[in-house]
């Protein structure tokens, strides 16, 4: 159920019936929880509603955490539609706020020249640091892109610590945090405290990706080779380059992120600017089925439960945890689509029983949109 | 005496009715063949009759006594035995635990011994020939298949269900399966034999239920039958079951393989010095017993291998160190051996599906990207000059029947107008009237002066379509004959190397 193909039938409509019914589910599980804990499960589930879409600042606090998630789940939708597996968006991440940040501080430019400078700089070295190294390993010696990715996040990370803590980023001072950016580096503020200019940056990637996805050369050969590369092979394309290519785009997205969180959010960057967006995206990519729209509403869906969880705790009371409970269980559900269509089976849901097992509809995991 | 009589099994699933108040009976020692196309029912009444399904209608009467089947066990305490056409054996183990497995008298432990002696004991009675203490990866497919019999029989079948049983076999090997059928029908066995292949069916059965769209249309006396007659009841309509093939004087040569060596993705070599030339207006069938390298072969002359020795030529031109998507552009199309894996990609759109080689036109791909208009006219147009159904270029080519499937890759190819086609086990499992249309289309490639290089399995397919044959055995050309004059026994006789290889491997 590739989404730029529309399908007619029930595929579009299963495109987002599972997704949505995944989330319906934790919703209720997670009542359940929060009744058995002692709280009133309507109630809290209201309060995390009201949290996150309540009033217009409320609104944009959501959308403000969703941005992040966006472009780095983006990115990782892109090694999925290849049959990659990009777990080092967290470190990718960073890489791209360290870069951001260095061009933001010691580099004087015109405003909007700052800006672009930034970005282009947290893309290429994010992109480096994904596709030249695991890409290449991937694409020529067959190295497993998951262990490459997750070991280089690790080396990401503690680089970018020890760069604020000691290292040549450290700002005067016994704080670990680097300078703080110029100004003409900074992205405009739509909404105060923290709504910035970086949602159009996010809307901007999500389109150009759709496109990208459905529309080109590129995309389609990036999306044969993700479900089927011995077909691919035999088209004549080149499953190597595009290994190298996928990992590297994925990691550029990951980079603009975190320029993205920097120049729109934390002007600096400091030893816990870890976030764990890197990891929550993989579950935005795999609940928005890597399609670009599915991203984009997936991480809004994520923001609100971040944002909706603090003000859940504020408001009703209830410990914020219950929040990280209902996306675990968001994210459960969406791995266990195989229940979840078992129990579609089982009310005769549309269905076609053409009597051929049907790839399209084999639940997996790591090539979510399979 | 009926040993089991099926009264108006009816199994619905949702928006299908795969089994419509279907009657069956078996006699004692008789050979019941169902014969049906794919997705006619035969498989979903088998598994009514193995206790996987509950029918929603009807019953199952066994030695007269209507019982009710909840589970394999259930079917397999009755005596039913069932040999499933992919074999559920583990190949590192041997015969005895294989057959074993699933009937420890303890979860601990069993007897080795004795459980070897009633093997052996079993194997002899019904002429099987297997050894138990054999490790089963050891094992040639039809020894395979003679321990999934034996597993039946080492559980007290006098039923024996065989789904599509020939379908991994050698001709040699199906005749002996056939030979071990008429001990078991002596020794009072009943056996029920799924199959989709005419020839086979007549020959081996005593009776013949032809199932079409969960209907048992007929049940005829196979001394009775013709081939015709079983397949227009397949079908629902008169087909034509022997394409005709006018006689045509091949052209200049366009394909010219030459010393070609090939080594498979393992890096061993399975293609060994193999030559032979392919003309305009001919169909050069490869014959061979499955892994002799006929798909390396395949493979190499796609671009999808690369060529470790040796030359190709197409049309005088050197093709040999062109990449796959160069060797299409040249003039060479592909059908490969597997559709579902290797040839369609299931959850594209038939449309998307229809440009996998045309990743580089700027005919669908434009400076704005996909032109999607146009590449679903492109589509539509293809599926309605090869008969795809449904007709909707939107599709996912996952949800096609296999012949559609085929139809659409064959559609791709043929659109793109090669000089040669590789075909590749064509008709692999589908239809006999899929298989007629495939058959068809090869052969209006001949006509139009396009050379064919087909591979495949089946004999007869060789047999019926193949201007010359060439045999692959061991990974070498044995031996190319005339297809006019080529026989089965001669052509076995090659592809299990009983015939020693011709002194001059080519014949121009």
């Amino acid at each position: 159920m590739s989404a730029g193909t529309p399908v007619r039938r029930w595929g579009a409509i299963g495109g987002v019936f599972f997704p949505v019914l995944s989330v319906l589910l934790a919703l209720v599980v997670g009542s359940i929880v929060a009744a058995a804990t002692g709280y009133n499960p309507l109630g809290t589930i209201g309060a995390l509603v009201d949290g996150a879409f309540g009033d217009p600042t409320r609104i944009a606090a959501t959308l403000s955490a969703a941005i992040p998630l966006m472009i780095v789940g983006l990115g990782v939708a892109v090694t999925f539609q290849a049959g990659l597996f990009n777990i080092g968006a967290e470190g990718q991440y960073w890489i791209g706020a360290l870069a951001a940040t260095y061009v933001g501080y010691a580099i004087s430019l015109p405003p909007i020249l700052h800006i672009l400078a930034c970005f282009l700089a947290a893309m290429i070295a994010a992109g480096i640091w994904a596709g030249l190294i695991p890409g290449l390993a991937k694409a020529y010696r067959g190295a497993n892109e998951v262990i490459t990715t997750m070991m280089l996040s690790y080396v990401a990370i503690y680089l970018g610590q020890y760069l604020v803590e000691s290292g040549p980023m450290k700002a005067p001072g016994t704080l670990p945090q680097s300078p703080i950016i110029a100004p003409s580096a900074t992205l405009p503020i739509l909404v105060q405290p923290q709504f910035s200019a970086g949602i159009f940056v996010a809307i901007v990637a999500a389109a150009v990706l759709w496109w990208l996805f459905y529309r080109s050369s590129w995309g389609y050969q990036l999306r044969t080779i993700g479900r089927n590369p011995v077909a691919a092979r035999y088209a004549g394309m080149s499953v190597a380059r595009q290994y190298v290519l996928a990992l590297g785009v994925s990691g550029m997205l990951a980079g603009l992120a975190g320029a993205a969180q920097i120049l729109g959010v934390q002007h600096r960057i400091y030893d816990s600017f870890s976030s764990g967006y890197g990891y929550t995206a993989i579950a935005v990519a795999l609940l928005g089925r890597n399609n670009p729209i599915g991203v984009v509403l997936a991480a809004i869906l994520f923001g609100a439960l971040t944002t909706g969880g603090q003000m859940m705790q504020i408001n009703a009371g209830v410990d914020a945890q219950l929040a990280n409970v209902i996306e675990g269980l968001i994210v459960f559900f969406v791995a266990a689509e195989a229940i979840i269509r078992w129990i579609q089976g089982r009310f005769h849901l549309p269905r076609r029983a053409s009597g051929r097992p049907q790839h399209a509809e084999t639940p997996a995991v790591v090539e979510g949109e399979r | 005496m009926n040993v089991l009589e099926l009264k108006g099994i009816t199994k619905r699933f949702p928006g299908v009715l795969a089994n419509d108040h279907v009657s069956f009976e078996l006699a004692e020692g008789e050979v019941h063949a169902i014969l049906g196309e794919n997705g006619a029912g035969k498989s979903t009444l088998m598994n009514v009759l193995y206790g996987l399904y509950e029918p929603d209608e009807g019953e199952i009467v066994l030695n007269g006594t209507p019982v009710r089947l909840s589970g394999p066990r259930d079917a397999i305490a009755h005596g039913i035995g069932m040999v499933h056409q992919h074999f559920m054996l583990i190949g590192a183990m041997t015969v005895t635990e294989n057959i074993i497995l699933g009937d420890e008298p303890t979860p601990v432990w069993y007897h080795r011994r004795e459980a070897e002696e009633r093997i052996r004991s079993l194997s002899e009675q019904y002429h099987l020939g297997v050894d138990p203490h054999a490790r089963i990866e050891s094992l040639p497919v039809g020894l395979q298949q003679r321990v999934e019999i034996l597993k039946a029989f080492y559980r007290q079948a006098h039923i024996l269900i065989l789904d599509e049983p020939t379908a991994a076999l050698t001709p040699q090997e199906s005749e002996e399966l056939f030979s071990i059928i008429r001990h078991l029908t002596q020794q009072g066995i009943s056996v029920i034999f799924i199959s989709h292949k005419l020839d086979e069916v007549l020959q081996i059965a005593d009776r013949v239920t032809v199932m079409r769209r969960g209907v048992a249309e007929a049940t005829l006396s196979a001394r009775d039958a013709t081939p015709q007659q079983l397949a227009n009841l397949m079908v629902g309509r008169d087909v034509v079951l022997r394409v005709e093939k006018p006689p045509q004087e091949a052209g200049e040569v366009l394909l010219s393989v030459r010393h070609l060596q090939v080594a498979g993705r393992d890096g061993v070599e399975r293609v060994h010095d193999v030559s032979f030339n392919v003309r305009a207006g001919e169909i050069f069938g490869i014959a061979g017993v499955e892994g002799n390298g006929q798909f390396e072969l395949a493979e190499a002359l796609a671009g999808v291998l690369p060529v470790s020795g040796g030359q190709l030529l197409l049309a005088g031109k050197a093709i040999t160190s062109m990449s796959a998507l160069e060797r299409a552009r040249a003039g060479i199309g592909y059908i490969p051996e597997d559709r579902s894996t290797e040839g369609l990609i299931s959850d594209f759109s038939i449309t998307d599906n229809f440009l996998l080689k045309e990743w580089q036109n700027p005919r669908f791909f434009g400076p704005l990207g996909l032109r999607r208009s146009v590449a679903e006219a492109y589509a539509l147009e293809e599926m309605e000059a090869f008969d795809v159904r449904p007709r909707d270029p939107r599709l996912p080519a996952g949800h096609l029947s296999g012949g559609n499937q085929q139809k659409v890759i064959l559609a791709r190819e043929v659109s793109r107008s090669p000089q040669l086609l590789i075909a590749a086990q064509p008709t692999r499992g589908l239809d006999v009237g899929a298989i007629e249309f495939v058959h068809q289309q090869l052969l209006r490639l001949r006509e139009a002066g396009r050379a064919v290089l087909l591979i495949s399995l089946e004999l007869d397919e060789i047999l019926t379509l193949s201007d010359r044959i060439g045999v692959l055995y061991g990974g070498r050309l044995v031996a190319v004959v005339p297809g006019e004059t080529a026989t089965r026994e001669q052509l076995g006789g090659y592809m299990t190397g009983a015939t020693p290889a011709q002194e001059e491997g080519v014949v121009p």
